[in-house]
């Protein structure tokens, strides 16, 4: 067995989650100070890619991205290379579905966050970047990592955007889930059958990893 | 040396409108029913809320201005602000959240700070293991720690106990003793007031009263307001009486008393103090009938509710101990008396309405 589209699908997911993570919070901590007019249209236009069907998104990413759309043709022109059809054109397509659920959920963690604890931070001295990373961070953590997980588990699962924008190239650019469906199109049922169950191994300790996370948010005592 | 705020702000239809100035070495109270606006002073002498305008200044620095667009932010105005539930950082350890703070030789001045508030063996505890006064304590600590120049309290006991109020009313005075610098402590309880404070500034609706002993303030309050925070619960109106030295009170059936206190314009409401009506022979001096109108017993006294002779206005209020209480009469009555130098003249405080027109 090949396992090339485990050691993508992963590598993709982690690349995306990385960027995810700091995209997320990022947007969530702007985003909760800006006026509210502002913030319901920014949080309708973010939050889209969690709702839109993902061939909708893969189609909307190549319509700027393809080889010959304005943002593709401006990368091929100036440096030489396409944005589709290689193995981390993926990421593009995780990103973009993923991104909203670790917005979302970062932006849930930061507005039950005690802002008392930011204001005595400020008058004790300490600076609003240390404050947002050493304090209210930490405080967030559960959401945080939650959302992390979540973005996670949604990147390594996504197909249709990734189909579209990184195809489907056995040892190049194969993912998980788009080696499931190659293999069955192809007849090749028991391969097919061995990746949906690497595939529902993953998810089942995404899951209960969030659980565990959840079950602990909930207790009386977050820091024992 | 001392801290000087004068600064309005609008908040929705409320307005704040308070002019104070804490010396060094003292404590001002800022006295006030809940949601008169005693925070929001507080926050905005921190730094953390903006005034529309004014000036605050600690020691000579400015640290607001309207006129010049001065506002500095709370992390270099050296105010130290101890939260109503204490905000400790909840991921931190007690000696963690004082850590944080020190601005210099963090680890000999936590250490130092830890064995003042007595916290020597709770190092390692987290917020959520500490009792309601050991955060507080941690919470001083980790202000000392900041080094401020002014030290804001808001509410310090309002999250405790009652029965541990008193242990920790009497350590935050001998912390607060030692502190040079001025000190603004908001609160609703005259009692905590009076015993750390001595001055005073009364907020009502967001309006400060000028500032005054806190002494001046309990013995002759002025304005219904400061009566009602001094304590006084007997309020009814009054007009001058027929001769000088006297006050008249329609809804008293037209009762007629000696007063101390000489009459003076602006007087609309008459405050009588629950403790200072006492039982009277007919005839003595300011002594009226009343009927007994219901009769509770209280911890320590007796309340008993008093209608005078004719009235139609509102009830009075006599507190007695309980050695002194004998029951009225079969038929209700009671005679009472108020000694003159015991009435009260206030003045009605203008409306937040009239006060913005």
């Amino acid at each position: 067995m090949d396992w090339f589209p485990l050691y993508n699908s992963i590598r993709v997911a982690a690349i995306s989650t990385v960027l995810v993570f700091f995209l997320g919070v990022f947007a969530a901590q702007v985003i909760a100070k800006v006026p509210r007019l502002v913030k319901g249209i920014l949080d309708v236009v973010l939050t889209l890619p969690l709702v839109l069907p993902p061939t909708v998104v893969g189609y909307l990413l190549l319509l700027a991205l393809g080889p010959k759309r304005p943002v593709g043709a401006w990368v091929m022109n100036t440096f030489g290379f396409r944005l589709t059809m290689t193995w981390w054109s993926a990421v593009f397509a995780t990103v973009a579905v993923s991104f909203p659920l670790m917005y979302r959920t970062a932006r849930g963690a930061f507005e039950s966050f005690d802002q008392t604890l930011a204001q005595a931070g400020q008058t004790l001295g300490l600076s609003d970047t240390y404050i947002f990373w050493r304090i209210q961070m930490p405080c967030c953590r559960q959401g945080i990592l939650a959302g992390t997980v979540l973005a996670f588990a949604r990147a390594l699962g996504e197909y249709g955007a990734t189909s579209m924008i990184a195809g489907y190239t056995p040892g190049r650019t194969a993912t998980i889930s788009t080696a499931v469906y190659q293999l069955w199109r192809t007849g090749e049922d028991a391969l097919a059958f061995r990746w949906v169950l690497v595939n529902l191994a993953i998810s089942a300790s995404v899951l209960l990893a969030v659980n565990l996370l959840e079950r602990k948010e909930g207790g009386d005592r977050r820091w024992p | 040396m001392a801290l000087t705020v004068q600064i309005q702000k609008r908040w929705g239809s409320f307005l704040l409108d308070v002019d104070f100035t804490a010396e060094n070495g003292e404590a001002l109270a800022l006295l006030g029913a809940s949601g008169c606006g005693k925070s929001l002073t507080l926050k905005c002498a921190a730094g953390i809320e903006k005034p529309d305008r004014g000036r605050i200044l600690l020691n000579g620095r400015v640290l607001f201005d309207s006129a010049r667009r001065i506002h500095l932010p709370p992390q270099s105005r050296k105010v130290g602000y101890l939260f109503q539930q204490y905000a400790l950082f909840p991921h931190l350890t007690a000696e963690q959240n004082i850590a944080v703070a020190c601005r210099r030789d963090s680890v000999r001045r936590t250490r130092e700070l830890m064995a003042l508030l007595r916290l020597k063996g709770l190092e390692k505890l987290r917020p959520r293991q500490l009792s309601g006064g050991q955060q507080q304590r941690v919470a001083i600590a980790r202000i000392l720690a900041a080094e401020p120049e002014a030290i804001l309290l808001d509410e310090p006991f309002s999250a405790l106990d009652s029965y541990l109020k008193w242990q920790l009313e009497l350590e935050l005075q001998d912390v607060l003793s030692r502190f040079p610098g001025p000190v603004l402590w908001v609160s609703h309880d005259r009692g905590e007031v009076y015993r750390n404070c001595r001055q005073v500034c009364v907020l009502e609706n967001g309006k400060a009263s000028p500032q005054e002993d806190i002494k001046t303030l309990m013995a002759n309050p002025g304005t219904v307001s400061a009566a009602r925070l001094s304590g006084c619960k007997n309020y009814v109106p009054v007009q001058p009486g027929p001769e000088p030295g006297q006050v008249r009170i329609p809804l008293w059936g037209d009762l007629i008393l000696q007063c101390a206190a000489p009459w003076r314009e602006g007087v609309t409401t008459l405050g009588i103090r629950a403790n200072r009506v006492r039982p009277a022979e007919p005839g003595a001096q300011n002594a009226f009938p009343c009927e007994v109108v219901r009769v509770t017993e209280d911890v320590f006294a007796m309340l008993l509710m008093l209608r005078p002779a004719g009235a139609e206005g509102p009830l009075l209020r006599m507190e007695l101990g309980k050695d002194r209480f004998q029951a009225p009469d079969r038929d209700g009555q009671l005679w009472a008396a108020v000694q003159p130098e015991d009435l009260m003249l206030l003045e009605e405080p203008a409306s937040a309405g009239e006060r913005q027109a």
